[in-house]
């Protein structure tokens, strides 16, 4: 195991796909002479040059698409948005195109590539800079979704995202590329996307959470913890494909679940994860689902109304206390 | 067969500009400033007065802002206008009160140019319900339309098609007012850019487009991120053009006053490309790696500020003392305003569900 911040696992993760594979490259805003504006590209240009790391002008929708024509064209490219808040310039490539050419085409054409970037807020950046969108792509058929919370997962799922022939969107954190994880040394370290992974075990309430939320829950299960409450944290690490069956089996353990989202509550991953639950584990619910999610108003400027705005521990706590009636 | 060719394959950008000894160059070049004084272009000694008090304070006001914000007082982007001051001022002195504007993030010498007192100004850095945007918008989110300016956007082009927007009502209603829209050099690669002045063109609006262009999009050298001069976008579209020096405050003037009387006579947008530099990084996280401390003195040595300063005192129009009275003025100003933001209050929680549409729903809210 090797000790490793958020944006050197997913380097390395690029880089040993990018050894391994010719036809794997990266582009976007300033990913080589800067060598990355968050530095997870750094060193990649000096490694592989120019015809292998390209910078791009601020032009979203039309790097994002010359990345999916040359992924239909037999390349495997890695897309960098500098967040997906600009990504939803190139929502049409990504929605339109990415997702639908194999199937319009009979599956003569596929379409193997990553859009990567940060996602979510980072911490007062407004209104424009701080939209989750991981469910928002989750909801088109034919795209998958990952939004990694640990060094590990991001390491393991980058490799197997750059090898898969769909195209994925593997969505990080600004606010976590320092972060600092234990990471797998293991040669070619792949962690199949679809597996989510039990990360705290408990046998009162199943609390659901991914990317930046995952801290979240497990700093509010370390203090249920002295309150003696033991919370079950699963981290299903992929949106889509999810990874239901481990989620319905902590339920029916815990009888309780608490799903906490960093995306806003309306026809969200955690309204679908509370349906999904109802549907096959509704006999085993001892409370309705709870969720913790953003409310329904954009992203405020001011430090008070921004730190009410994003769910924190102390949110996840309650929506705890509510499932197990300890008000 | 597919014919190979030997050359390596490479997707190194190769702009406009030359690249020397690998050191990044300049793109493009300063045209030389108006020959003009100030009588000749129609301003008299109080509106020199007023520009250098104005440029001086959006100068003042950010170095003030950039040292709050190395104290930890607010967060978020910070992305200063410094350098860049004599093109917000010659604009909105060239235009009518009532005539329209709207930029992009590098907003806050644009707010205090259109009446954003340097209290709402900071306030709204500090995220304080004082603020110009009620503390909800921050730094890239200035805005006072009472005033008519529209405010600052955070989407890199996303305003360019809502400055084509604005003039579209003016002419609908018929009101005789302009827009302007200003961006950065960056921006003009957005496909946004293309749409707009499309339809601007074909629907005849009265607008002045502007890039804004300092050189670099963040880390990437103008020369590196477009493959033409920037001003030559126009003639695709047949669109009416301009090249400025926006390191004179009397150029800029000139001809955005020019532009201005054409485009309220005719009705047709224009594409203006004025040419200047900004000394600070894009924002504060920027260690500016991509450019040489020569080439930031080069520009400093032009200065728009210290340029007007000579012209006033070469012209007899104010004395060392007067300028430093002034100065001293604005510097007080702005202490006032940091005292200010920083007594200000916080918007109230409940202030999160003001001003838009939000669910009624409890199961919405926090
Ligand atoms: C659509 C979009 N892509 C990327 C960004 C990130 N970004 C913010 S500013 C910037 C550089 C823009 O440079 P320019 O337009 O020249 O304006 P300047 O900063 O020079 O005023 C970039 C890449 C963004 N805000 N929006």
């Amino acid at each position: 195991m090797a000790e490793l911040q958020f944006r050197e696992a997913i380097r390395d993760a690029i880089d040993e796909e990018m050894a391994r594979d010719e036809k794997v490259f990266i582009m976007g805003e300033e990913v080589a002479e800067y060598n990355g504006a968050y530095k997870v590209t750094e060193g990649l240009l000096d490694k592989y040059g120019f015809k292998r790391v390209i910078d791009t002008p601020i032009s979203e929708l039309g790097f994002a698409g010359i990345g999916v024509g040359a992924a239909m064209n037999g390349l495997r490219p890695i897309v960098e948005f500098m967040t997906f808040n600009f990504a939803v310039l190139a929502a049409d490539q990504i929605i339109n195109h990415a997702s639908k050419a194999g199937y319009m085409t009979g599956g003569q054409i596929t379409c193997p590539m990553v859009f990567r970037g940060p996602n979510a807020s980072a911490g007062q950046l407004g209104a424009t800079h701080s939209v989750a969108f991981d469910s928002t792509y989750a909801h088109f058929p034919g795209l998958k979704v990952i939004y990694v919370s640990e060094p590990d997962d991001a390491k393991g799922l980058m490799k197997a995202a750059i090898r898969d022939d769909n195209p994925v969107l593997f969505m990080e954190s600004e606010q976590m590329y320092g972060m600092k994880g234990e990471v797998s040394d293991e040669e070619d370290y792949i962690i199949p996307i679809g597996k989510g992974k039990i990360k705290r075990e408990g046998s009162d309430v199943t609390i659901v959470a991914h990317g930046k939320m995952y801290h979240v829950a497990k700093q509010a299960a370390a203090q249920l913890e002295k309150d003696g409450v033991e919370c079950e944290i699963i981290d299903p690490r992929t949106v889509k494909p999810l990874d239901l069956p481990l989620i319905i089996d902590s339920i029916k353990k815990t009888n309780r679940c608490v799903v906490v989202d960093e995306a806003h509550p309306f026809a969200g991953f955690a309204a679908e994860i509370g349906f999904l639950i109802q549907r096959e584990a509704f006999d085993y619910l001892d409370a309705p689902v709870q969720r913790v999610t953003l409310p329904d108003v954009n992203a405020p400027f001011a430090k008070n109304l921004f730190d009410a705005w994003l769910p924190d521990a102390k949110n996840v706590i309650d929506a705890v206390n509510q499932v197990t009636y300890r008000n | 067969m597919a014919k190979k060719k030997d050359q390596e394959i490479t997707f190194a950008p190769k702009g406009i500009g030359d690249e020397k000894d690998g050191a990044v160059q300049k793109g493009v070049d300063l045209p030389a400033p108006t020959k003009k004084k100030h009588k000749a272009l129609g301003l008299s000694e109080e509106d020199l007065k007023a520009m250098y008090e104005q440029m001086y304070l959006q100068r003042r006001f950010e170095e003030r802002a950039m040292q709050q914000y190395q104290k930890g007082k607010f967060g978020g982007f910070l992305h200063l206008y410094i350098g860049q001051e004599a093109v917000s001022t010659g604009t909105v002195f060239a235009l009518n009160d009532d005539d329209d504007i709207i930029t992009a993030y590098r907003d806050h010498g644009w707010g205090l140019c259109r009446g954003i007192s340097a209290n709402e100004g900071m306030a709204e850095l500090f995220g304080k319900k004082t603020g110009c945007s009620k503390g909800k918008g921050g730094s890239m989110h200035f805005a006072k339309t009472e005033n008519h300016f529209w405010g600052g956007y955070g989407i890199v082009g996303g305003h360019i098609p809502i400055g084509g927007g604005l003039a579209f009502a003016n002419k609908y209603n018929d009101n005789g007012r302009i827009s302007t829209c200003f961006f950065g050099d960056g921006a003009v690669d957005q496909g946004a850019l293309h749409e707009t002045f499309n339809m601007s063109q074909l629907w005849k609006l009265p607008v002045i487009y502007v890039v804004e262009n300092n050189g670099y999009s963040m880390g990437t050298a103008a020369k590196r991120h477009t493959v033409a001069e920037i001003v030559d976008r126009a003639k695709g579209y047949g669109m009416k053009s301009a090249v400025v020096n926006g390191m004179d405050v009397f150029s800029v003037y000139e001809k955005m006053n020019e532009i201005a009387e054409d485009v309220r006579k005719n009705s047709e947008p224009w594409f203006v490309e004025i040419r200047t530099y900004r000394y600070r990084g894009h924002s504060m996280s920027d260690p500016q790696k991509y450019r040489t401390k020569e080439e930031l003195e080069e520009y400093q040595k032009i200065d728009p500020i210290e340029r007007l300063k000579t012209y006033l005192k070469d012209n007899k129009i104010l004395s060392d003392d007067e300028i430093q009275e002034i100065n001293d003025k604005i510097e007080q100003e702005v202490l006032d305003a940091v005292e200010f933001a920083d007594n200000s209050d916080f918007p109230d929680e409940s202030e999160l569900y003001d001003d838009m549409f939000v669910e009624d729903d409890p199961y919405f809210h926090i």
